[in-house]
């Protein structure tokens, strides 16, 4: 797959569901079409629901990371601006 | 005059403890009412009952106190505004349903229009006991499914496409069953601890997991005197013919076997598991 480069960062390990998706959702807002964001999220919960709802949201999934501290980063590319 | 109490409850009127007064079962399907049917209920709540309702446990609508001498104006006033008695006693009764795939990103199934269909079929069906069904989105079962005579799951018969695959390893994770191995140059499926959830298939960002609707079945569900869990014994089902030509089967081995009062669940095990196993069996092998 083509690399990426990392435009933004989002650390969401910090809040809960659903806060969780609001805090991602937001983060994407604040960038321009074709910007990829690296949300930070914790195992459990946020990574089976958030890259679900990045992706109902019309965004590109580009890969996940396992950081193997029990947190994930979830590489997304903004592709629309509703 | 002398009162037919059971014609009342066929047509949803259950007595209450107040002399002459009735607490009027309304139909609901799937659990949605329209703005305009609200405020119908809300009006005749008002002018005929108490000024309140009472939601049921299986998303019905009751308006208390209706008196049995209004029943007839309160039934024609509803029915102006497309609210329908509902129903008691031995038949088929309100059918049930979580909102699925139309508004709840969990969903797999359309739960709204089958609940309906479910509804217009055997809505009322006369049968030797009271029989539920409930039609729940996905195995979140918000629903509840096995709590019902016959239950219906929404689920995803999976397939997978390695050619659009990035191995992302987001299926993998999404997984409860832990069916999934994703490695840097390969991802492998246990079909064996697939429970058609479609965790996968949401969760995919390339649509190399793609999903076909399909209905999980779970039959003789009881939750009230008697508890006991509907069983699931027919692998996931793809076409709604096949599910009306399963669910008919069932229907038809409770009226054919039933005692009068007996639940659906003590009839299967009084004649036997296996005896209903081919009686729907012989449903699903059925080509229509």
């Amino acid at each position: 797959m083509a690399d990426y480069i990392v435009d933004a960062t989002v650390d969401i390990t910090d809040v809960v569901c659903p806060i969780t998706f609001v805090k991602a959702k937001v983060a994407l807002e604040e960038l321009k079409i074709g910007a990829v964001l690296s949300i930070r999220l914790n195992d459990g919960e946020p990574v089976q629901n958030v890259p679900r709802g990045v992706k109902d949201e019309g965004h590109k999934v580009l890969r996940l990371i396992d950081n193997e501290d029990g947190t994930y980063n979830l590489i997304v590319r903004k592709e629309n601006d509703e | 005059m002398a009162i037919d109490y059971k014609a009342l409850k066929n047509g949803g009127f259950m007595r209450q403890v107040q002399k002459n007064r009735f607490s009027m079962r309304l139909k609901v399907v799937g659990g949605n009412l329209t703005a305009k049917q609200l405020s119908a209920i809300a009006d005749i709540a008002t002018r005929y009952g108490n000024g309140y309702v009472h939601l049921t446990s299986r998303q019905g609508v009751e308006i208390p106190f209706i008196k049995l001498d209004d029943t007839d104006a309160v039934k024609k006033e509803l029915e102006d505004s497309d609210v329908l008695s509902g129903v008691c006693g031995p038949r088929v009764r309100t059918v049930t349903a979580c909102q699925g795939e139309k508004i709840c990103p969990s969903g797999c199934i359309d739960t709204y229009a089958l609940a309906v269909e479910i509804s217009e079929r055997y809505f009322g069906r006369e049968l030797p006991h009271k029989f539920k069904f409930g039609v729940t989105g996905c195995q979140n079962n918000c629903l509840k499914a096995e709590e019902n005579d016959l239950g219906v799951k929404g689920g995803y018969i999976i397939n997978y496409t390695r050619e659009n695959c990035t191995l992302c390893g987001l299926c993998a994770k999404v997984c409860r069953e832990d069916a999934i191995t994703v490695t840097k140059e390969t991802l492998t499926l246990d079909p064996e601890k697939c429970t058609n959830c479609g965790r996968c298939v949401k969760s995919c960002p390339t649509d190399a997991w793609t999903g076909e609707s399909g209905y999980i079945l779970s039959f003789g569900g009881t939750f009230g005197n008697l508890i006991a869990k509907g069983k699931q014994r027919l692998p996931i089902i793809k076409d709604k013919a096949m599910f009306f030509r399963v669910a008919d089967a069932a229907l038809d081995f409770f009226d054919k076997y039933g005692g009068p009062g007996e639940r659906f669940r003590v009839v299967i095990e009084r004649e036997g598991w296996d005896k209903f196993q081919s009686a729907v069996d012989k449903a699903y092998a059925t080509v229509s």
